[in-house]
């Protein structure tokens, strides 16, 4: 087990390293200097040189990458053009409403989905089946920033029944303004789960610990929900932790329709200003929260799982 | 030539029995039908602007009404359907080919070379796709091809990987050793033996892939960073429709009920022929 995790956290470090460095020869590799195009066309030469100097940008490449890997590791991600804070503190204000509003999303939308997946192979090819069946379908296809901005338009704007902006003080206030985002982000997931859970579930459904089980003469109801359900959850771990990278761009839009702070808003906004420091900053730490999210899960899987840990 | 014509048949009729393939198939017939006659359906000209008539709400005259510039909702959202074919077909059918490739070699070559491959796949999955997105149309700037860009590069893995596995399960097979041991060269084996029976696999999650796409396009364009007004694309109405959500609801609407129509369509018709041409596949998504 414990080479199984270092296997796989090795395997994500060495992707994280690649994705950095692709990241940083990505920027590189762009046509046109990047102090002219950060500072614009109305910039004094000295100040020019004066930027180039503080970014680096005067060093050969291979030096570059080294310098910069150098301050990667001592955690800093460069500093924000305009207000010259480190990119590091203004991303990592930002990330707890993004993760906040994540969380909240897979929370219901698992829930949810794994109640109705479960209920529906207990009572396979009942008419609650068939509702589910189909619903789920419909959901899965539904991109969140539609449904984001139709509950926007439904459930705020028209019913006022919920806040349209921002993301509120307060515990209670708070909350109320998670509603609707995490209700567009969480709607495709719902649907999704509960497909998994059933199919895991009719699967289980049929070993033989299961039959022993029901042989014993345990409850159904207790077979179902503690000896079936426990291990027919394992896959929905899996799919939400490679989920992440899907979650995190609902969230970008989630919080661009409901104008709330968080990772999504920061990149829009500095893409807008041109703010590159602070859009590869973001990029880079939301890339480093899928890899490690991702490792994560192929961990739980493994310890729960012993089957998982010689597979690829 | 004419054995495959057979087997398309026989896939389409397949297709058309199952109540939800039928129904993809009916509402991505209308998209495509819509996109290719696009110039001959619309009722005015989709970037002509027209103050006088700005705002307006659904009438005979504006079926779903008019934006902030007198246009003509209705045929906007027909022409975006346009453009968002344009962008989804490009960028599906380069990614479908790169990846095949290069899963291909991986799973035939040396395993140097697939384990290099397969951490190419590994780092392109690592960026989550609209944070990827992003940093590109940064970079590059926005339009149709860095859209198209975008979702070829974001795709390739998926595809690639699936390729990987097919050719390494069929190299080892006893049709393949015999071609091979009749001294046939890569390509001849790759080409010809292994392409027919990996493509099967690849076009259904072509088909899958696709919502994807249109979904990720009208994003792109509703972030204002997709393709350029005043190009008709269904994100960009959204775009209009948000900033003037208290206004003019319909541009909402227009924009957003097509594309959950569009993505709607496509994955019955994409879960539909998995169903048909391979339902082993069911258990690996």
């Amino acid at each position: 087990m414990l080479n199984f995790a270092t296997r796989r956290f090795g395997l994500s470090l060495l992707i994280l390293f690649v994705a950095v460095t692709v990241m940083f020869l990505m920027i590189r590799a762009v046509p046109g200097d990047p102090v002219q195009i950060m500072l614009g066309p109305r910039a004094t030469p000295e100040l020019q040189a004066q930027l180039t100097a503080a970014l680096g940008l005067d060093q050969p490449i291979w030096k570059q990458l080294l310098i910069f890997y150098g301050n990667l590791l001592q955690g800093d991600l460069g500093t924000d053009v305009f207000s010259g804070r480190a990119v590091t503190d203004i991303v990592f204000q930002q990330l707890p409403y993004t993760l906040e509003l994540i969380f909240a999303s897979i929370l219901w939308s698992a829930t949810l989905g794994i109640g109705l997946g479960a209920y529906a192979a207990a009572h396979p090819n009942t008419l609650i089946d068939r509702i589910a069946a189909a619903i789920s379908v419909s959901f899965v296809a539904a991109p969140a920033f539609v449904v984001a901005l139709l509950a926007l338009l439904v459930f705020a704007v028209h019913l006022q029944w919920f806040p349209a902006i921002g993301a509120g003080d307060g515990f209670l206030d708070r909350l109320d303004h998670l509603v609707l985002p995490a209700f567009a982000i969480g709607l495709s997931w719902v649907g999704y789960i509960a497909r998994l859970v059933r199919a895991s579930m009719l699967e289980v459904m049929g070993e033989s610990h299961v039959r022993t089980a029901r042989a014993f003469g345990i409850a159904e109801r207790r077979v179902v929900m503690v000896y079936a359900l426990r291990i027919a959850i394992l896959p929905v771990v899996t799919v939400i932790g490679v989920g992440m990278g899907f979650l995190l761009s609902s969230a970008v839009f989630a919080e661009i329709v409901f104008a709330r702070p968080g990772l999504g808003k920061l990149v829009i906004d500095s893409i807008t200003t041109r703010n590159y420091p602070i859009v590869m900053g973001s990029v880079l730490i939301s890339t480093a929260l899928f890899v490690v999210s991702t490792a994560l899960a192929d961990l739980i899987n493994a310890l729960l799982d012993p089957r998982a840990r010689t597979a690829h | 030539m004419e054995k495959s014509r057979s087997e398309l048949g026989q896939i389409i009729v397949g297709v058309a029995r199952d109540p939800l393939g039928l129904m993809g198939l009916i509402i991505v017939g209308v998209i495509v039908f819509c996109a290719i006659f696009a110039y001959w359906i619309v009722p005015y000209d989709p970037i002509a602007m027209d103050i006088k008539s700005r705002l307006q709400g659904p009438s005979a005259a504006h079926l779903l009404g008019t934006d902030q510039l007198g246009r003509d909702t209705f045929s906007r959202v027909i022409a975006g359907g346009q453009v968002a074919l344009k962008v989804a077909l490009p960028a599906v059918f380069g990614a479908m080919a790169i990846g095949l490739t290069l899963g291909m070699i991986a799973g035939y070559g040396p395993k140097w070379l697939d384990n290099l491959l397969m951490l190419f796949f590994d780092t392109i999955r690592s960026f989550p796709t609209v944070m990827f997105a992003l940093a590109v149309v940064a970079l590059i700037g926005p339009s149709l091809q860095t859209v198209v860009f975008v979702v070829m590069a974001t795709s390739i893995p998926t595809y690639g990987r699936v390729a990987r596995t097919q050719t390494l399960t069929l190299r080892n097979s006893e049709f393949i050793l015999a071609e091979r041991s009749m001294g046939a060269s890569m390509t001849r084996i790759l080409g010809v033996h292994m392409l027919p029976n990996i493509i099967g696999v690849l076009a259904v999650l072509a088909a899958m892939d696709i919502p994807t796409v249109i979904a990720l396009e009208a994003g792109l364009s509703f972030l204002g960073l997709g393709v350029k007004p005043p190009t008709p694309s269904w994100g960009a109405l959204l775009k209009d429709g948000y900033s003037l959500i208290r206004q003019t609801p319909w541009l909402v609407v227009g924009g957003g009920l097509p594309i959950i129509l569009a993505t709607l369509g496509f994955t019955f018709l994409g879960e539909s022929l998995r169903d048909v041409v391979d339902p082993k596949l069911r258990k690996q998504r």
